[in-house]
């Protein structure tokens, strides 16, 4: 064994650095529309209409059965062959953001079932309607109690936006890639990009969990 | 103020009421006991549609709320409410469970359902806990604030369900003098409740409900000293 010669890595940091912005970038719109999807997902799977609450379980069915990795190839590669174009950066955000709203949608739903029911009834009972004792009552509660299962789907969306690398999205991961492929430091690039990945997330998780106590101060 | 007729209630096939007539008058506190089972929980959430009945009628104040084009809110806005479990908003503080639906619905200024909730929480003796969460408060204090909640909307009947069964022993007695209080102010209430010393002290008339159909109804003298039927009998001597 020899040690692994890092120079690489530095030599390089600009363009790894680039890929990350990238991987930011496109996360952070991904999260931010994951997480409407998935609330209005997951209110849909509690609707009373029942097409729309079978419209929202089969979405969640069908993305949560179904690999990203494919369903990134669907509209990446798969679309054009049919006449809609996609460029790689909509179809990344499109296919993450939908991804991710799966699996947000079912966090919601759990939130909001968690809520005990003699609140829904407490809240009606004064009158409100069932917006109302949704909006000021249920939802606020629901909110508290899914954030730290929606900060591991944040977590898990960053990490998944590697698969990004394989639809011409320079993010981390390809970025990597690409300069593994002048270099041949496969070891030092991987866990360069790995302990790149790890700050970004474990950042996240950090922040997340003070704003998580914050909450939990006033309840 | 209450009249209900043939109301039946079923959850699949289990049919909890059935054919339940009986009137409430304005001003009239009335107990209803019964075991577990027998129905009148069922019954006294018919009476705000938390349960909507699949047959009979329940008339409030005129207006026949089981009928069609009955706005459920705008009445429930008249029927109080208070349940075992207190059932607090326990993301608001005591103050703002209060004002919610006074500001939400009633669409009463912040000022005045402040002034309103305060008086409210004067008169179940917590003033000092309006800025409290109700985590922070023992179940009897809780309970008292799930009462001037109610009482919030100025409802014109008041339904209590069994306000005092999840509160330790040192509790009940604070929850039932307030509800005494309201009774003797001549608040109309239904309560599902065991607590026999209120029923004696407080109510007019006391209802036994067995397996979903009123057996005997009568004054709480009557009912609890000289019941007539075998099952009212038989019920009592459990419970005593």
């Amino acid at each position: 064994m020899t040690f692994p010669d890092y120079s690489v890595v530095f030599n390089n940091w600009p363009f790894l650095m680039r890929g990350l912005q990238v991987t930011l970038s496109v996360s952070a719109i991904a999260v931010v529309m994951g997480f409407f999807i998935g609330s209005a997902v997951g209110l849909l799977r509690l609707s009373r209409v029942k097409p729309l609450k079978l419209i929202a379980g089969a979405y969640v069915e069908f993305i949560r059965g179904t690999p990203l990795l494919v369903q990134l190839a669907i509209l990446y590669f798969g679309l054009p062959s049919i006449g809609i174009d996609l460029s790689a950066f909509a179809a990344a955000v499109i296919g993450l953001s939908v991804n991710s709203g799966a699996y947000v949608g079912e966090i919601v739903r759990a939130g909001i079932q968690s809520v005990d029911k003699g609140q829904m009834e407490a809240a009606r009972s004064l009158g409100m309607n069932g917006h109302m004792a949704m909006i000021f009552v249920i939802l606020p509660q629901a909110f508290r109690r899914i954030i730290p299962p929606l900060v591991n789907e944040f977590i898990i969306l960053i990490k998944d936006s590697s698969l990004l690398s394989t639809i011409a999205i320079t993010e981390l991961m390809r970025a990597g890639q690409h300069i593994r492929a002048r270099t041949y430091a496969d070891f030092q690039i991987y866990t360069a990009i790995a302990v790149l990945y790890f700050i970004v997330t474990f950042t996240l998780s950090n922040v997340l969990g003070v704003l998580e106590r914050r909450l939990q101060v006033s309840d | 103020m209450i009249e209900v007729y043939d109301l039946h209630k079923s959850f699949g096939k289990l049919e909890v009421l059935k054919g339940i007539t009986t009137r409430i008058d304005r001003g009239e506190v009335v107990v209803i006991i019964g075991a577990s089972g027998s129905g009148k929980s069922t019954f006294l959430r018919c009476l705000n549609l938390l349960e909507v009945p699949q047959k009979g009628e329940v008339i409030i104040d005129g207006v026949n709320i089981t009928g069609r084009n009955v706005n459920i809110n705008l009445i429930r806005q008249d029927v109080g409410m208070v349940f075992q479990q207190f059932n607090l908003f326990p993301h608001k503080k005591v103050l703002d469970n209060i004002t919610l639906a006074l500001l939400k619905v009633k669409k009463i200024n912040k000022k005045k359902s402040r002034e309103l909730a305060l008086e409210l929480l004067h008169k179940v003796g917590l003033s000092d806990k309006a800025d409290a969460y109700p985590r922070h408060l023992s179940g009897g204090q809780q309970q008292r604030v799930a009462i001037a909640r109610a009482l919030a909307m100025r409802p014109k009947v008041m339904l209590f369900d069994e306000p005092t069964s999840a509160l330790d022993p040192e509790m009940i007695k604070e929850v039932l003098n307030v509800m005494k209080q309201l009774a003797a102010e001549g608040m109309t209430m239904v309560v599902v409740s065991h607590e026999m010393g209120f029923a004696r002290e407080a109510a007019d008339r006391v209802i036994f409900l067995d397996d979903g159909v009123i057996i005997e109804e009568g004054p709480p003298e009557q009912i609890y000293n000289n019941p007539r039927a075998q099952r009212t009998k038989d019920f009592l001597r459990q419970i005593l």
